[in-house]
């Protein structure tokens, strides 16, 4: 049987930059393949020079960086001969025919990758306007069956509106059609998923392969998610550093994975039949030596698990957005949190897991006192003495600011980028006055060289870390009051997977020895269940459904709880995700009636299932009915 | 197997890269950048903004001139108001090397011939190629107090015994032009200064105000702002400008000007710092420091205040051209400084007519300096901005 030709070849690139004079290699001398039809998998941490060779392939990498190597396309539509991508001229006539035309690409960020000045009819017709000749009303029309087939129910009605009016995931489905619509013969899929909730991740994978069946498209997939990999690809390469480190089809790279690389990655990626205790391997191992702040920790004489160091009871808060009329006029309002409540066992971590938007964030501000809430109490256990979070004031407040402390997502911006390392760490110590400049500095040594950091890093500023290290510096800040509950915002979601797996050991290490308290915030269920005792799934601002965490994950009852378990892609080739469940619908479709309020306001109540597993269900239904 | 790459078609074989593989490892890369790690960020700004030409060219012709203004009475080979009464509205005389037959002399200028010409009653000068006035350097000529302080008569450069040397030319007292520039260069240059100043802290106090607490505040500060640059700035400067009284001294005069000029300078510097402020207010670090325990000041002045501080040098030194030229025009119409405090704008008065303009052009000579202060500021506060600007 005589094979098709290779769709691309790459062979030999080599791509490098300039930085202060000096040259850093983003890609070295690497040779892929991709087949038509088939999709190739680019997987590697950041800084593995994978979006680099997307961007090289469309022939929009920055001018100053200077390439060499060839990148062959060979497309039945261009002719038999393959072309040679980097030999066109830079912006000229047969590269920009290809561009958008027979090479889509997708990004990662769905909400700036769309202008907002136009509607998305608009920017998918351009694609057609400038490669297609056809008559206008034949190009809508293709516009309004692209838009169909990327699942939106009403194509007329979305064509004619604005970005803003449409949510990420949405904004991506149309990102995808306005890729599409030229039938590309490659899709360059950068990151497609890594800004969206899970839930809608697996609707977008699903998507992606349905339509790259359906019109026999190649896919260069780039990734840093091994389990989205195993779900979408053929052929995999894996990159480490601009080069190679193994390449094959998936069934060699997850089944047989021979070189250290794929092995580490795969051994860090957190999974669901983790036996407790068992610990993550990340590549690189920190060694954590909290010795030095062990004599803080109160851990001998509190009870475990026995008393409750902060209960929150009925918490609400709602958001007033003001309606665009323009005679003002009517108020909207948004529950963000909605009548919750728990308690946080003393020396427990408690996971809380949802999507964007679900309130989580908010829930843990008004915990912080960053936002007032609306009604409902907070009470602080401080050793016997309750005190009432939401209105406490002086030396109450103090005190508070001092136990309760947090770890921010984000490893940029959670630090500020004119001070050093010195100077944000001991900025707690300095507000409360801890002790003199000499004490505090050897505080700020200690917490250094517990989370792993070499001492130098005392004078250095926080842009010359990596994000893994910056994360370590934020826990740091936040250990330096000494703590007692620490609440931890997506902690590692902004982190590659191997740095997550570094600093989720590390956070598991603080625990065990300084007796810490965590409130794990995530949406990712597999981190949560690594870290947490007891998982809390919050959706459209209230608690779902509470419990330990293996009753949770083996035994879900809401029907949400379950959506979440199950649109989480795991790096197992036979355990590939659930397209067909997890379908089209978001919200509350598919949920049970008995999950579903009715006109009356409270008709929901949570229902008691025994080991402190709660469901948000209605009132007066039987347990057996929760679980059919 | 030795290349990840097959042969067209081919099935795709397992590759595994047989190079060594520490995950330890640094990246070859970074640690070229060490000194690039230990940097802080205005060591990084400093080296963006050395590779902006034009700037580090202007930075220094400004360091120049800044640095002139404290050796005025040095430099310059005339007192400020020193009359040559046998040198009235005299041109410029070249400074020459060689006399008349090629011999080497060592700098001079040739001695002025005057004739009244009767027809139109100007006078005519012309060199005079027999009197031949060799320059002197670090000499003695005409006696100040240095910066009011120190009496001295040292100059860099005077005339010869008895002779005179005017390089831009003389005006109608037969004052030397080139020492009046260098003179009006202490106040048009500082006024800048002293103006940007004023508007700095109005700046930052109105806009810092505006941004942090936000809501009514934030509100009522814009509109105010809207207000004032809505109003035709040289007729609101001429009314100011006309408050001031006649019979104030010059130097309160020069003050009051340079208030002026800060006063209704600040708006724009006041915007920046509320958009500033309003985007750092969100960053997380801020958060961060509020959920610590920091004190609003605490906050404004460790967190907000260092983010938007290059930014806000970056942005001043753009408006420091308006405030000069601010100057010369308020002086150029009679409103601003008066004589005998001189700027640049004064020495231009002499120059309204255009009479004079067609006889004596080189009354004209102080735009030069103007145009020169003006763009090197341009260009420095554009490398500034560039190098504070951390997406680039």
């Amino acid at each position: 049987m005589t094979e098709k030709p290779d769709l691309l070849r790459i062979e030999n690139l080599s791509v490098s930059f300039p930085v202060f004079k000096d040259r850093i290699d983003a890609v070295q001398n690497l040779s892929m393949r991709i087949r038509p039809g088939k999709v190739t998998a680019l997987v590697g941490e950041s800084g593995s020079g994978k979006s680099v060779i997307g961007r090289t392939i469309m022939g929009i990498e920055s001018p100053i960086a200077s390439i060499t190597g060839r990148v062959l396309f060979n497309d039945p539509a261009l002719g038999n001969e393959p072309v040679d991508l980097l030999q066109l001229p830079r912006d000229g006539r047969q590269i920009r025919h290809i561009r958008g035309n027979r090479i889509g690409m997708i990004f990662q960020e769905p909400m700036t990758s769309f202008s907002p000045l136009h509607t998305i009819g608009n920017q998918i017709e351009e694609a057609l306007k400038i490669h297609d000749a056809s008559p206008v009303k034949e190009q809508i029309e293709r516009i309004d069956d692209m838009l169909s087939l990327v699942g939106f129910k009403d194509p007329a009605k979305v064509r004619r509106m604005y970005p803003f009016e449409l949510s990420g995931g949405m904004r991506q489905r149309a990102m995808i059609a306005s890729a599409l619509i030229c039938r590309p013969a490659l899709l360059i899929a950068d990151e497609p998923t890594t800004a969206l909730d899970v839930t809608i991740q697996a609707q977008i994978l699903k998507l992606l392969r349905d339509l790259q069946d359906r019109f026999h498209m190649a896919m260069l997939l780039i990734t840093h998610d091994l389990g989205i990999v195993t779900n979408l690809a053929d052929e995999v390469v894996v990159a480490y550093r601009g080069e190679i480190m193994e390449s094959g089809t998936v069934d060699d790279i997850f089944r047989r994975p021979v070189h250290p690389y794929p092995k580490g990655l795969m051994a860090a990626v957190p999974h669901f039949d983790m036996p407790p205790g068992e610990r993550l391997k990340p590549l690189r191992e920190i060694a954590v030596d909290s010795s030095e702040l062990m004599g803080r920790s109160k851990k001998g004489n509190i009870p475990q698990g026995s008393d409750v160091i902060l209960s929150v009871r009925n918490v609400s808060k709602s958001f007033t957005t003001k309606k665009a009329s323009f005679f003002g006029g009517d108020k909207d309002r948004t529950l963000a949190v909605n009548d919750v409540s728990f308690d946080i066992r003393r020396g427990e971590s408690l996971g809380l897991v949802g999507e964007s938007g679900c309130g989580k964030t908010t829930l843990s501000k008004i915990l912080m006192r960053g936002v007032s809430a609306d009604g409902g109490a907070v009470l602080f256990n401080d050793h016997g003495r309750d005190i009432d979070v939401l209105n406490a004031r002086g030396d109450d407040l103090e005190l508070l600011r001092q136990k309760i402390q947090m770890v921010f997502q984000d490893p940029i911006s959670s630090l500020s980028p004119r001070m050093t390392v010195r100077g944000i760490i001991s900025e707690g110590l300095e507000i409360h006055d801890r002790g003199n400049r000499r004490d505090r500095l050897d505080a700020v040594r200690r917490l250094v060289r517990t989370m792993g950091l070499d001492e130098s890093a005392l004078s250095r500023y926080p842009h010359s870390f990596s994000g893994g290290q910056r994360q370590r510096i934020g826990i740091a800040r936040a250990l330096a009051l000494g703590p007692e509950l620490m609440i931890c915002d997506e902690p590692v979601s902004a982190l590659d997977v191997s740095v997550q797996a570094q600093i989720l050991n590390l956070m598991k290490d603080l625990k065990k020895d300084l007796g810490l308290t965590y409130l794990f915030i995530s949406h990712n269920l597999a981190v949560v269940n690594y870290m947490a005792d007891r998982v809390a799934v919050m959706y459209a601002g209230r608690i779902v459904e509470i419990g330990p965490c293996e009753i949770i994950l083996r035994d879900p009852i809401h029907p949400y709880t379950r959506k979440l378990i199950a649109a989480i892609p795991v790096p197992d080739l036979d355990r590939p995700l659930d397209f067909t469940t997890l379908g089209n619908k978001s919200g509350f479709g598919g949920w049970g009636r008995q999950f579903l309020q009715d006109e009356h306001e409270d008709a929901l109540a949570h229902a008691d299932l025994g080991n402190g597993h709660l469901v948000l269900a209605r009132r007066n239904v039987d347990v057996r009915e929760l679980r059919s | 197997m030795t290349t990840s790459l097959p042969p067209d078609g081919a099935p795709l074989p397992h590759y595994v890269s047989t190079a060594p593989f520490d995950p330890y490892a640094d990246e070859p890369a970074r640690e070229k950048k060490k000194v690039f790690k230990r940097s802080s960020q205005f060591e990084l700004m400093f080296w963006r903004f050395k590779r902006h030409r034009l700037a580090v060219v202007s930075a220094i012709i400004l360091l120049i001139a800044y640095v002139s203004i404290i050796f005025v009475e040095f430099l310059a080979p005339y007192n400020l108001h020193t009359r040559n009464m046998d040198n009235i509205y005299a041109p410029p005389q070249r400074v020459r090397l060689f006399d008349e037959n090629w011999k080497f002399v060592g700098p001079f200028v040739y001695g002025n011939q005057m004739n009244l010409d009767m027809k139109t009653l100007r006078r005519v000068y012309t060199p005079d190629t027999n009197n031949v006035q060799p320059l002197r350097f670090f000499c003695r000529g005409d006696d100040y107090a240095w910066l009011g302080m120190v009496d001295s008569n040292v100059h860099l450069m005077c005339p010869a015994e008895n002779g005179n040397v005017f390089l831009l030319g003389t005006d109608r007292l037969g004052r030397d032009v080139f020492s009046r520039i260098i003179y009006g260069a202490r106040i048009s240059l500082t006024i800048g200064l002293l103006g940007i100043t004023t508007s700095f802290v109005l700046g930052i106090v109105i806009g810092g105000l505006a941004g942090y607490y936000g809501g009514t505040v934030d509100l009522i500060v814009q509109r105010i702002i809207e207000v004032l640059q809505s109003i035709p700035s040289i007729p609101l400067w001429l009314a100011l400008a006309a408050i001031m009284p006649a019979d104030w001294n010059p130097f309160l005069v020069y003050l009051g000007i340079t208030f002026i000029l800060g006063l209704l300078d600040w708006t724009g510097l006041a915007r920046a710092v509320r958009s500033k402020l309003l985007a750092l207010r969100e960053e997380d670090y801020v958060l961060a420091a509020q959920l610590m325990g920091a004190g609003h000041w605490r906050i404004i002045g460790r967190h907000l205040v260092p983010g938007f501080m290059s930014h806000l040098i970056a942005s001043a030194t753009l408006t420091i051209p308006g405030m000069i030229l601010g100057e010369t025009t308020l002086s150029f119409l009679g409103l601003g400084l008066r004589p005998p405090i001189t700027s640049w704008g004064v020495l231009l008065t002499e120059a309204r007519t255009v009479n004079v303009l067609a006889l004596y052009p080189w009354l004209l000579f102080p735009v030069v300096p103007v145009v020169i202060v003006i763009l090197a500021f341009n260009f420095l506060g554009d490398g500034l901005r560039d190098a504070a600007d951390p997406y680039r």
